[in-house]
């Protein structure tokens, strides 16, 4: 069933570099087609429809009455060209549909000939081209080489987000039967079980048992990881990797440590055991809604006070910008916290209430940088003001660990790269798009390897950790060089007196 | 005879009123039509004055642009302040006595034209030699630079060489403004200079000219980041609930208290 090509990196060039237009360089690209019952179980159509083309025509025009956003983006486009160059996936690819505005076009063409005067009367002169089966191709394969990371919208003068196109784009091929295997089956165990994993509640509570028993081990103090605890402070809502892969589950260590230490009743929730939201990846207000709502179920189920996420890009982009209105109003939790909240948020306010013992020689041996998430930079914020999601996260690194070095600024804060598998693109279909989309951020690690002899990556979100395990090793470093911003916490944290 | 000037005018107030209906429409339409979600693009100002701020710096100084490319900024930037420039100028030929700022712009009208060409000019040799802005124009993206590079070449060709009689041309344009119509100096590149301006006028609501309004609409600009101190409330229920959950929470009559 694996048509995967035999590809190569590309090589890191010695400076950022702007590739030459290669047309057509990625068109093999394409995930696997979701099966009709993964389809069925997310109120999709099970395989392509006959009448294809005018349903997806009206589900444009419906998306079109739904979303201002994605209307007055493909009215305003002026192709000034100042983002052609800012994609991850077209600086390793070099083909002109991985450009963001030529990404949009696809969808553009279309809108142009059946929503506009102009494109209805005067197709060839405004670009405007009918849906053909070769443009629903390239929509399939070009909207799933889009990690939706929002770096274009920074640059476009008008703000045009391309991750929204896509996300539009998605919910078309989704609405006619072409949705993506990958997506569609992890929102369908979501909705089944509680997380992506498909992880019952036995296994997960025999995993925490299982981490509890390694710290004791480790600090000889007992630090709990509870499940389904009613009554609790917290609920935290974490990313399911962080149960069980390196280096996501040093990071849930170094959660509880913190929890622990401030002396904060916290739990897990079965229902709620997971934070990612893959409904924004499919455009799906319906389904991210309906994944949303668990959430909100799990903290009154729980009489939880305070939702705090963990370390996981979109998912703190759902929570935060979007858990409110889709899943709200959440005036059930203490007023005096935000609402939701982020780990690093209460970290960050731990350390600086001196509510946390530290000692950042724990950490002396690495020497690190810090990758800031797309959604986390460009689609959310933490703390009280805005740009406090690039410092937050940095001040509590520099609390744990001495020797912390900054990545060149084009590749960091609101301009930071995408680690190349974000958006539902994490999956081994895609394994040759990943790698070359991983290329910008590469080469800004290697130049710091280079100049500060840095040995980790840290990241606070799953998908980018998970990534970065499997792109590293393309590029000449292994695949443990990324870290869990919390694994540092955890392990400068002196355990036992307050 | 009256058969020119009488088109000219016919012409100028079905452009005017082209420009202004069709305009309108889309604003309406946007306006009309929800942002279900706050995705402003962040860091963004946390609040609505910040946001005021945010579109002024767009528009003044094409803030996200300069953090894109200098060149297009350069060139784009250089043409649209001098577009600016020569419509407060032309106010001149609308107001009697003419308006200030009009009659002001006089004594350097032929340099903001020029300034204007030297922006369209790199506006378009950057469409036309680098690769990537090169694939993604499509032929009405240089027609629209042809149509500017006549209309600011025709202007700038008169007061060079050809100065019109802008005694008449006054009086006809006071003409259209008053609906009393009056004859127009017959003069090929006057001419040329008014339908190519017209016709500008007419595409606007059709074309990309959009991306004037479409910025203040657009709502990674125009949200404030305060989702966690305001509840942000879409305008539709999900047409289509497919949640069906037990705890589903009710949705609110009010209306969006930030629905931009
Ligand atoms: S959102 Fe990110 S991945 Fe998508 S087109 Fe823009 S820069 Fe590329
Ligand atoms: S920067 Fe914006 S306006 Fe310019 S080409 Fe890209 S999407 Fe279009």
């Amino acid at each position: 069933m694996s048509k995967e090509k035999a590809f190569e990196a590309p090589p890191i060039p010695p400076a950022p570099q702007i590739p030459a237009l290669v047309e057509g360089a990625m068109s093999h690209s394409r995930p696997f087609v979701a099966e009709p019952e993964h389809q069925r179980a997310l109120g999709f159509p099970g395989e392509l429809v006959d009448d294809w083309h005018d349903r997806a025509i009206e589900k444009m025009g419906d998306l079109l009455h739904r979303y201002r956003g994605f209307r007055v983006f493909l009215d305003a486009c002026v192709k000034c060209g100042a983002c052609t160059d800012k994609c991850h996936y077209f600086l390793g690819t070099g083909d002109p549909k991985n450009m963001p505005v030529g990404r949009q076009d696809l969808l553009r063409k279309v809108y142009r000939r059946h929503f506009t005067l102009a494109g209805k009367f005067f197709p060839k002169l405004v670009g405007a081209a009918d849906l053909s089966e070769e443009m629903l191709d390239d929509w399939y394969r070009y909207f799933h080489q889009c990690s939706q990371c929002r770096r274009c919208s920074v640059f476009c003068p008008y703000g045009i987000d391309t991750a929204e196109v896509s996300m539009a784009g998605r919910e078309i091929l989704a609405s006619i039967g072409m949705g993506q295997k990958y997506s569609n089956e992890i929102i369908g165990k979501v909705h089944r079980i509680g997380n992506n994993l498909g992880l019952p509640q036995p296994a997960l509570a025999h995993t925490l048992e299982g981490l509890e028993e390694d710290i004791e081990e480790e600090t000889g103090v007992r630090v709990r990881l509870p499940l389904d605890q009613a009554d609790s402070d917290i609920l935290l809502v974490t990313p399911s990797a962080d149960f069980f892969a390196e280096p996501h589950v040093d990071g849930l260590i170094g959660y509880a440590k913190v929890f622990h230490q401030a002396g904060l009743r916290w739990t897990l929730s079965t229902k709620a055991s997971e934070a990612a939201n893959f409904g924004l990846f499919i455009g799906s207000y319906e389904n991210m809604r309906k994944v949303a709502l668990r959430i909100r179920d799990a903290a009154l189920d729980l009489g939880a006070r305070r939702i705090v996420f963990g370390e996981c890009g979109h998912a703190w982009r759902v929570a935060y910008n979007f858990l409110d209105t889709l899943a709200g109003p959440l005036d059930f939790l203490d007023p005096k916290y935000p609402a939701p909240q982020h780990i690093v948020e209460v970290t960050h306010d731990l350390i600086s209430r001196g509510a946390l013992r530290l000692d950042p020689s724990a950490n002396d041996e690495r020497r690190v940088t810090f990758h800031d998430s797309c959604n986390i930079a460009r689609a959310s914020r933490m703390g009280e003001v805005a740009g406090g999601q690039f410092a937050l996260p940095r001040d509590v690194l520099r609390s744990v660990c001495n020797h912390v070095f900054e990545m060149d600024p084009d590749a960091t804060g609101e301009r930071t790269f995408c680690c190349g598998g974000g958006g539902g693109l994490l999956t081994d279909d895609l394994v040759e798009l990943r790698v070359k989309g991983s290329l910008p951020r590469m080469q800004a690690f290697k130049e710091i390897v280079r100049r500060h002899r840095v040995s980790h990556l840290v990241a606070i979100c799953a998908i980018c950790k998970s990534q970065f395990s499997k792109v590293l090793p393309f590029y000449g470093f292994t695949m443990d060089q990324v870290l869990s911003l919390h694994q540092l916490v955890g392990d400068a944290i002196v355990l036992g007196e307050r | 005879m009256l058969v020119l000037p009488s088109i000219i005018a016919i012409a100028f107030y079905l452009a005017a009123l082209i420009l202004v209906v069709g305009v309108a429409g889309k604003i309406l339409q946007y306006a009309r039509t929800p942002a279900p979600l706050k995705i402003p693009t962040t860091p963004a100002p946390t609040t609505r004055s910040g946001t005021i701020l945010r579109l002024a710096r767009e528009v003044v100084y094409f803030e996200s642009l300069f953090k894109a490319s200098k060149w297009t900024w350069l060139f784009g930037w250089i043409f649209h302040a001098a577009l600016v420039v020569a419509l407060i100028g032309h106010l001149r030929y609308f107001t009697e006595p003419a308006w200030w700022p009009a009659a002001l712009v006089q004594g350097i009208a032929l340099w903001v034209g020029l300034a204007m060409l030297v922006g369209l000019g790199g506006l378009w040799a950057r469409r036309i030699f680098v690769d990537r802005v090169r694939y993604i124009s499509a032929p009405s993206d240089h027609l629209m630079l042809a149509l500017l590079v006549i209309i600011a070449g025709s202007g700038v060709f008169m007061r060079l060489f050809l100065p019109t009689d802008i005694v008449e041309l006054k009086i006809f344009t006071l003409g259209l403004v008053r609906f009393d119509w009056q004859t127009i100096p017959v003069d090929a590149i006057l001419l040329l200079h008014i339908v190519s301006a017209l016709a500008l006028m007419a595409i606007f609501p059709f074309s990309k000219l959009l991306h004037v309004p479409g910025l203040f609409f657009s709502p990674t600009r125009n949200q404030a980041d305060d989702p966690r101190e305001r509840r942000h409330l879409p305008r539709w229920t999900p047409i289509e609930d497919r949640s069906a959950s037990a705890s589903m929470p009710d949705v609110p009559a009010e209306p969006s208290k930030d629905s931009r």
